[in-house]
Formats: C-alpha cells, sequence, structure tokens
C-alpha cells in the first residue's frame, strides 16, 4: 500500500528521474515561470504569489515611506541640532530600535496596543489589530488605489508597519545623521556660508542632496533587511503576505514554495537595487551615465 | 602719502578711501590644551583699490584673520579689538546683518577649488546663487550674470560651461570659476585666501592676473593670503607678514623686499629662488619650525628661530612691539634698524667672511 | 578605516593603557561591556545558578513571576529563568562559533581578494555579490531547512552566510595596505607572500576585524534568535530564547512574561554588543570621531 503511494508521489513530482535530469527539468519549467505547486496543498505556487504578494507590497510600501519620512528627518535634525535634547534621544532610541529583535518588538506592541487596552476593558476604539490583513470577510475593496488604507483597515496595518520598519528607520536616522554632519563640515558649506545664505538654505539647497548619497545607498541594500523582517513581522502578525507563507513552508518542508517564492524575492530585490543605482545618477551627477559634457 | 593714515599709525602706508579697518584684534580658540591664541594684537587697513597680501607659515594666523573678517569662525572666541568695514564693527553685526555682508560687499575665493564647489549643482548655478539671495534676481536673471562672470575671469564659451558641473571642470578652470562666483556682487574686498597653491605655475599666473584685472574692473581691493613671498612680489601693493599669530613687518612691497627690518621676512626672502639677489646666492631656509600655539616661547615668538636674536637678553625676555621704523614701514623687531642696515645679519657678516 | 601601520595593532603596555582610557570615556560601551562580561560568567556557571533543570516541570503552567520562579513558567511548567539562564549558553556558543567560522572565511576570502587583486578579487566579489542578493534570512531560512535543525546545524549555517561583509572590509584594508611602503620593502627582503600577509598585513588590518567582528556576534545571536523563532533552529526542549519566545507567543494575553523575560535578554546582550563595538571603535582610531 505505503509502496505504491511512493511510486505515484515520486512520478508525480518526477523524482525517479537522474538528478540532473531532475535540475534541467526544474529551471525549463520555472523559466516560463512555472515555479510547480506545493507538496502540503497542491496549489499551484503561481497562485499562491499571485495571491499573497500584493499584501507584503502593501506593508512593504508602508515601511519605506515610514523609512524615509522618518528616518530621514530625525536623521537631518539630530545633525543640524547636534548634541540637543531630541539628538540625545534619538541617538539611543535608533541603538535600542536596532537591538529589538523584530518579533519581540512585534509582540511588545500588540501586547501595549491590544491586549492591554482588551484587558482593561477600553472602547473598541482605542484598540488595533494584530492578526491578519483586514476584517473578517473584507476584500480588496478596503483599499484606495491599491495601498492606501480606508475604514476599518488602517487599525490592521498600523503595528505591523511600524514593526517591519522599525530597524531600517533607525539605520536610516543613524546614517542621515552621520552623512549630514559630514557635509556640513565640507568646504562647499563653507562657500555657501561666505556668500551669505542663511542655515536654512544652506542645509536644504547645499546639504540635503548631497547627504543622501549614503542613504539611498542604504536604502537599497537595507531593502535586503527589509525582507527578513518581513518574514518575521508577517509571522508575528499574522499577515498573510509573502513573509509568512515562506516561514510557513520552511517549517513544513514545503520546498517548491519555499524554492518559487524566494526566487521571486531574489527577483525583486535584484530590480530594486539596480533601481536604486540609476537613482544614484539623479543624486550625484558625477556618476551620471555617459558622464561628461553635453 | 603720509595724509592717508587716517587711522592710529600702527596700520602703515596706503591710499585711497579705508574700506577694512581691523584694530587691535586678538582672538583664539578654547581647546583641551587651553586657549589657543590664533592672533595677537592686530592692526591694519585695506584701502580701496589695493593689493594687501598677507604671508606667513601655516599656523601664522593669516586664514584665521580673513574667516574672522567674513564671519565664518563660529567656535572663534575674540577678546579685544574691532573689525570696522565702512565705519561698522563686523563683530557686532547681528547674523541677519552679516549676512548681507558676506558674498555681497565681501567675497571669498578659498583654497581648494574642488572641494569648495559643491558637486551636485551646476557651475552657472553656484555663481549666480549670491547674485539671487542679495539682489533678488530670477533664476534666468542670475544664469545670465553668471555666463558674463565666467567670461570676465576667461572661461571659454562661458554659456555652455555654465550649465557644466564642478567635476567637469579642470582645476585651473574652477579656479577662475570660483573668482566668478565671487565677483558676482562685485564686492568692494575680495579676500583670496591661497587662490593658486593647488594650481601649477603657468596657470597660477593666469589666476591672479584675472583677480588684480576684476579688482581694477569693478573697483574694490584684494585682500591676498598666500605662504609664498614670491607669489606678492609681483602684485602686490602692500604686505603684511606674520609671524605666530602676530604682525612681524608691513610695508609697502619695494620697501619690504628692498629694505627689509625684520629677520624674519629676511629669512623668508633668503628662502625664495632667485627673486632678489644674485644667482649664486644658497637657498637658505629658516632653520626650526613654526612655534606651538599652546606654548609661546617667551619674549619675541620668532627669537628660538633667529639667527641675530639676542638669548638670553632682550629677545627672550620681551616681546618687542610693532612700531614705525622708517617711513611707512612697520616692523616688530627690537633690533629692526640694525636690520635694516645689515649690521645684524649674519648672512651679511658670512657673505663678508667668505668674500 | 585608518591606513596606518603604526596605530592599533602594536601591544605594548602603554598603547593598551592609552586604548582602555579611550574605551572607559564611552560610557555606554563599558556598561555594554559591563554585562557581556555578566553574560558570560552567567553562561559559564549556567547549571550552578539555575534552580531548575532546562526540561524539568513544575505544577504551575504560565505561572507568573514569583518568589520560586522569577519569571514565571512555561505552558508546560517549565521553570523559565532557568531556561533564559541555561539559554545564554546556546546563545553565547552559537554566536561565538558561527562569528569565528565567519572570521575565518572572511578573512582568507578577503584577504586573498585584496592582495592578489585581478581574477581572484574578481571571483571573490563576484561570490560576495551572487550572496548579497539573497536576503541574509532568506538565504539562512533556506539553507537550515535543508542541513537540518541541530545547534551544529545552526552554527554551520549562520558561519557560512555571515562572512559576506567581513570579506568586504578585509579586502579593502588589504588593498590600501598592500601598497604602503612597508610592504614593499618586505617584498623587495623577498618574504614570501604568505609571510607578508599574515605578519605584515594582517596585524594593521586588525581594528575594523575587531570592531566588526565583536558587532557580528550580536548579529549571529540575532539571526540564530530569528531562526529559533521560526521553527527552523534548536528544537525543544533546547533553551534556545528565539525558541521560548514562539512558544511562548500563543499565551501573551495570560502570560506576557514568557515572551518578556527572552526577548529581554536578546535585546539586552545584542544592544550591549553594538555598545562595545561602537566603543571600540571610537577608542581603537580617533580619528573617527
Amino acid at each position: 500500500m505505503a509502496a505504491i503511494r511512493v511510486e505515484q508521489v515520486n512520478e508525480r513530482y518526477g523524482l525517479d528521474d537522474p538528478l540532473p535530469v531532475q535540475f534541467v527539468n526544474y529551471w525549463k519549467r520555472t523559466i516560463q515561470w512555472d515555479l510547480g505547486e506545493s507538496y502540503l496543498t497542491g496549489r499551484s505556487v503561481n497562485d499562491i504569489l499571485k495571491d499573497k504578494a500584493k499584501n507584503s507590497i502593501r506593508l512593504g510600501i508602508w515601511a519605506i515611506i515610514i523609512e524615509i519620512i522618518v528616518g530621514i528627518s530625525v536623521g537631518v535634525y539630530s545633525a543640524i541640532r547636534r548634541y540637543s535634547l531630541i539628538d540625545k534621544a534619538s541617538t539611543v532610541t535608533t541603538a535600542v530600535a536596532s537591538a529589538i529583535p523584530v518579533f519581540v518588538l512585534g509582540y511588545i506592541l500588540q501586547y501595549a496596543f491590544a491586549v492591554y487596552p482588551n484587558k482593561q476593558g477600553w472602547p473598541d476604539w482605542m484598540r488595533l489589530r494584530t492578526s491578519n490583513i483586514g476584517p473578517p470577510g473584507s476584500g480588496d475593496g478596503t483599499w484606495f488605489l491599491f495601498f492606501i488604507p480606508t475604514g476599518e483597515q488602517w487599525r490592521y496595518l498600523l503595528l505591523p508597519a511600524i514593526t517591519l520598519d522599525s530597524v531600517s528607520t533607525a539605520l536610516a536616522a543613524r546614517m542621515t545623521r552621520g552623512s549630514m554632519l559630514e557635509v556640513l563640515n565640507a568646504d562647499f558649506m563653507r562657500t555657501a556660508r561666505a556668500k551669505g545664505l542663511d542655515e536654512r538654505h544652506i542645509v536644504t539647497r547645499h546639504g540635503l542632496r548631497n547627504a543622501m548619497l549614503p542613504v539611498v545607498t542604504l536604502i537599497g541594500i537595507d531593502f535586503g533587511t527589509t525582507i527578513g523582517a518581513a518574514v518575521l513581522t508577517e509571522t508575528v502578525f499574522s499577515w498573510p503576505g509573502l513573509g509568512s507563507t515562506i516561514a510557513s513552508a520552511v517549517s513544513d518542508r514545503d520546498l517548491p514554495v519555499i524554492l518559487g517564492l524566494t526566487l521571486v524575492v531574489v527577483l525583486v530585490y535584484s530590480i530594486v537595487n539596480l533601481l536604486v543605482d540609476v537613482s544614484y545618477a539623479w543624486f550625484d551627477p558625477r556618476v551620471r551615465l555617459g558622464g561628461g559634457a553635453k | 602719502m603720509g595724509d592717508s593714515m587716517t587711522t592710529s599709525p600702527r596700520n602703515g602706508p596706503g591710499t585711497g578711501e579705508v574700506l577694512l579697518s581691523v584694530q587691535g584684534l586678538v582672538a583664539g580658540f578654547d581647546t583641551d590644551a587651553g586657549r589657543v591664541q590664533a592672533v595677537d594684537d592686530l592692526s591694519f587697513d585695506i584701502h580701496r583699490g589695493e593689493v594687501f597680501s598677507v604671508v606667513g607659515e601655516s599656523g601664522s594666523g593669516k586664514s584665521v584673520t580673513a574667516m574672522t573678517i567674513m564671519g565664518l569662525l563660529p567656535t572663534l572666541k575674540v577678546s579685544a579689538g574691532q573689525i570696522l568695514w565702512h565705519g561698522r564693527d563686523l563683530l557686532d553685526l547681528p547674523d541677519e546683518e552679516m549676512r548681507a555682508v558676506r558674498g555681497n560687499q565681501i567675497a571669498m575665493v578659498f583654497q581648494d577649488p574642488l572641494t569648495a564647489f559643491n558637486p551636485v549643482h551646476t557651475i552657472g548655478r553656484q555663481i549666480g546663487e549670491a547674485g539671487r539671495i542679495h539682489r533678488g534676481l530670477s533664476k534666468k536673471q542670475a544664469r545670465l550674470e553668471a555666463i558674463d562672470k565666467l567670461g570676465l575671469v576667461g572661461i571659454p564659451e562661458p554659456h555652455k560651461r555654465a550649465d557644466m558641473y564642478p567635476h567637469e571642470f579642470s582645476g585651473g578652470m574652477r579656479q577662475r570659476a570660483k573668482a566668478a562666483m565671487a565677483i558676482m556682487n562685485d564686492p568692494d574686498l575680495l579676500i583670496a585666501d591661497e587662490p593658486t597653491t593647488a594650481l601649477d605655475v603657468t596657470v597660477q599666473a593666469q589666476v591672479l592676473e584675472v583677480l588684480v584685472a576684476i579688482k581694477d574692473e569693478i573697483d574694490s581691493a584684494i585682500m591676498l593670503i598666500t605662504h609664498d613671498l614670491g607669489v606678492v612680489a609681483g602684485l602686490s601693493d602692500r604686505v603684511m607678514v606674520m609671524y605666530a599669530g602676530r604682525q612681524a613687518e608691513l610695508a609697502g612691497v619695494n620697501d619690504l623686499f628692498y629694505r627689509t627690518h625684520h629677520p624674519y621676512t629676511l629669512g623668508l626672502l633668503a628662502s625664495l629662488p632667485s627673486l632678489v639677489g644674485s644667482d649664486d646666492e644658497p637657498l637658505v631656509p629658516i632653520p626650526g619650525s613654526p612655534p606651538s600655539l599652546v606654548h609661546r616661547p617667551s619674549g619675541c615668538p620668532f627669537h628660538p628661530r633667529c639667527a641675530s636674536a639676542e638669548d638670553p637678553g632682550r629677545c627672550a625676555s620681551e616681546v618687542p612691539q610693532l612700531r614705525i621704523v622708517a617711513t611707512d614701514h612697520l616692523a616688530a623687531c627690537h633690533f629692526a634698524e640694525e636690520v635694516a642696515s645689515g649690521d645684524r645679519d649674519p648672512r651679511t657678516v658670512d657673505r663678508g667672511a667668505e668674500a | 578605516m585608518s591606513a596606518e601601520p603604526s596605530s592599533g595593532a602594536a601591544g605594548s603596555p602603554s598603547d593598551l593603557r592609552d586604548f582602555w582610557r579611550r574605551f572607559r570615556a564611552n560610557r555606554l560601551a563599558v556598561l555594554g561591556l559591563a554585562f557581556m562580561v555578566a553574560l558570560v560568567v552567567v553562561a559559564v556557571l549556567a547549571p550552578q545558578i539555575a534552580p531548575y533543570g532546562e526540561a524539568e516541570r513544575s505544577s504551575v503552567f504560565r505561572g507568573p513571576p514569583s518568589w520560586d520562579h522569577p519569571f514565571g513558567t512555561d505552558g508546560i511548567g517549565r521553570d523559565v529563568f532557568s531556561r533564559v539562564v541555561l539559554g545564554s549558553r546556546v546563545s553565547l556558543k552559537i554566536g561565538a562559533l558561527a562569528t569565528a567560522i565567519s572570521l575565518i572565511i572572511g578573512v582568507g576570502f578577503g584577504g586573498l581578494a585584496g592582495f592578489f587583486g585581478g581574477w581572484v578579487d574578481g571571483l571573490v566579489m563576484r561570490i560576495t555579490d551572487i550572496f548579497l542578493a539573497i536576503p541574509y534570512i532568506v538565504l539562512a531560512v533556506a539553507i537550515a531547512s535543508v542541513f537540518g535543525r541541530s545547534q551544529n546545524a545552526i552554527i554551520v549555517v549562520l558561519g557560512l552566510t555571515g562572512w559576506l561583509a567581513i570579506a568586504r572590509i578585509v579586502r579593502s584594508s588589504f588593498l590600501s595596505l598592500k601598497e604602503l611602503e612597508y610592504v614593499e620593502a618586505a617584498r623587495a627582503l623577498g618574504f614570501s607572500n604568505s609571510r607578508i600577509m599574515f605578519k605584515h598585513i594582517l596585524p594593521n588590518a586588525l581594528q575594523p576585524i575587531i570592531v566588526y567582528g565583536t558587532i557580528a556576534v550580536g548579529v549571529t545571536i540575532l539571526s540564530e534568535a530569528a531562526l529559533s523563532f521560526l521553527g527552523v533552529g534548536p528544537q525543544d526542549p533546547t533553551p534556545a530564547w528565539g525558541l521560548m519566545i514562539a512558544d511562548g507567543k500563543g499565551s501573551l494575553s495570560n502570560a506576557p512574561h514568557l515572551v518578556l523575560f527572552p526577548g529581554l535578554a536578546i535585546s539586552l546582550t545584542i544592544l550591549s554588543l553594538q555598545m562595545i563595538g561602537d566603543g571600540l571603535r571610537d577608542a581603537l582610531d580617533p580619528k573617527l570621531r
């Protein structure tokens, strides 16, 4: 009985073929964008991808928005008002934020904003949600323009988004501060002062764009960290995205799902890094492609 | 000439309207090792139309003086003195009014032209910026004027160059562009801090000529800061030699070169190749190195390196004050007259012995 | 980083005193060092300190912190304090050994690439590019799901994935150091390549390696916790901190201490290592301030 079953399985997945043949077959299918099907559910990986990717993208967009807005503005402010109270506070906060593991932070936030208010019997509007992407039965309709939450939706999004980008935001703030401090001491800033510019213009016109160069690289490199954090965050908040799917596939040993989704993630990651390289040219005319005079 | 000495007799000779008058400036920095006196009891005037050179080794306080006039040293502590600009003390000016002076009435050409430009903006935009903030020019007007200024400093095809980035310029062109940036608002005073150090010799000469030509064109004055006495010879009107934050000598350029009253100036001249004196005269470097500003020597700051010093004696114990040693000629040496007459010049004695 | 041959690498007593004086000036780094020293002592004496065994059960399930159980008990009645104390051994062992593997691979590859340049450099850099093109956690998860779930497997996985940054840092120091005159001199004296690399260049490249190595231990411990949390690390009843959090996540509302204490242990350990790393960097290379 068991032997027959093994035979069926082997035949279905081509496990009888010699290893090199299996390998070639795998890549043949993959190049045609057939990522196979889940050992566990039999569902095609392409289907799973279509289903889960959009949720990951939504979460990722918000993480990057928060990273850029909060991280960069905190970093710039810390650099300009060096040694101020806010600078010191943000230095400590960023150090702590980059040391707390994503999943620990996730549970701390869950406890503070959902479990504790619930225990205290606070009114429902004061509690945030900690599980799933939205109210039961809510479809894609609760998203405006694909990624902007409406109604109840934001209460589901807030905690995962903050958790996901805690580390990146801390890194971005620290990096911006450092690079801004360096730029503030550059010779061309002295030139700008010698021209009689006031400090606000010196910072906005001459400082920011130069200071953004290393930060742009960071955001690119850091996208890998964000992906890693997404695996953990989505697991903590049962957010039905690629990360939590990969994590559960790993504990289920569902190899086609692991392979297929990882491949997609790596592709996206490479494309993002390419975009970062290209955006560099806008920030820094020295690396502009084909650079010379026009 | 004497009628032009409008402030104190210590300020030396000069002609024309007094633009800038520095009086008794004492300033320094607080460090872990204590207060470092970068500039000590400095007084001089700069007149419209002249090229006023400040010469000294690094650490002599010449750059600090320039930066103080511009108000660009936030950590500097001024403990005494005034910097009068058209009669107003720049040191007392509120930030906003000081900004209106900077880049408008007084402009500066910095040492390193590569790092002095912002790499992410075009040259034209950076030159025009001073016009936009001080005179409210539109972007278009500012660009047109920037092109004019680029042409004025001798950059070919300025309308094309204006849209290029700093890294697309050569070193000499960048230095010219720096000059163009400084004259955007026709300033009354151009401060040039070692404007040619990074350039090769032929380009140096061109850039300096351009600076002087611009000065005449817009009827301003130049304060030229350099460590190289050779650079100042051809184009200065007056020269101030600084040592360890103090004035050593201040005189018209010919007086300074040919009727030298300070051993340090003599030393600088001796280390110059074939500018004065005969060709077979050997180059003589000044022995030793400039003193630390934290642990100043007692008496005359130059005495440990001075071949003519009386040590032990006056030179080691008493700080020589800057005084009039001849008409329109100031020097800070106890034995200025003997130095000038050759009585205390060891080289003269040596040469005499050889001959 | 500094390319100055004389600074930092030397070990004369006055250098060490000087170094310690600068390190001490950074209070956070000293605090971090104190915590790490305490943690190492706890790890060494863990069996003596822990009042209960790692799998020893009591009759109290998910009990709150009390005199008997200062950190409470978990879902099957085990003492959380004892498990956190014993878990320090797991974390430190994995962190130290995996970082050691990363350092050996990273210094080896980075050193070869930087010293020989040319195609060796190209090859090593392409390898790191490829590895870097895969997000770290995803890579570790994928490898771990193949290698199995023992502690040793995790050490190998983290060691094999953690060397990329080290290799790049070592490469760039070697690149600049090999141009220096004393290396030229060693070449002129006919020293072998390996002697030049290990005796003349490596000691001067140590500063960044020490600084990054310290931080890397923290990163490794963090990754170990993440892998354990995802269920691809050591298995129950091993008291791995990440695993304890995963076990406790279901009872967040009635027993938050199950997540809090192991979480605190991980966070403080990583924070301490980061602060030590910062302190080392400042103390080794004052120019970087």
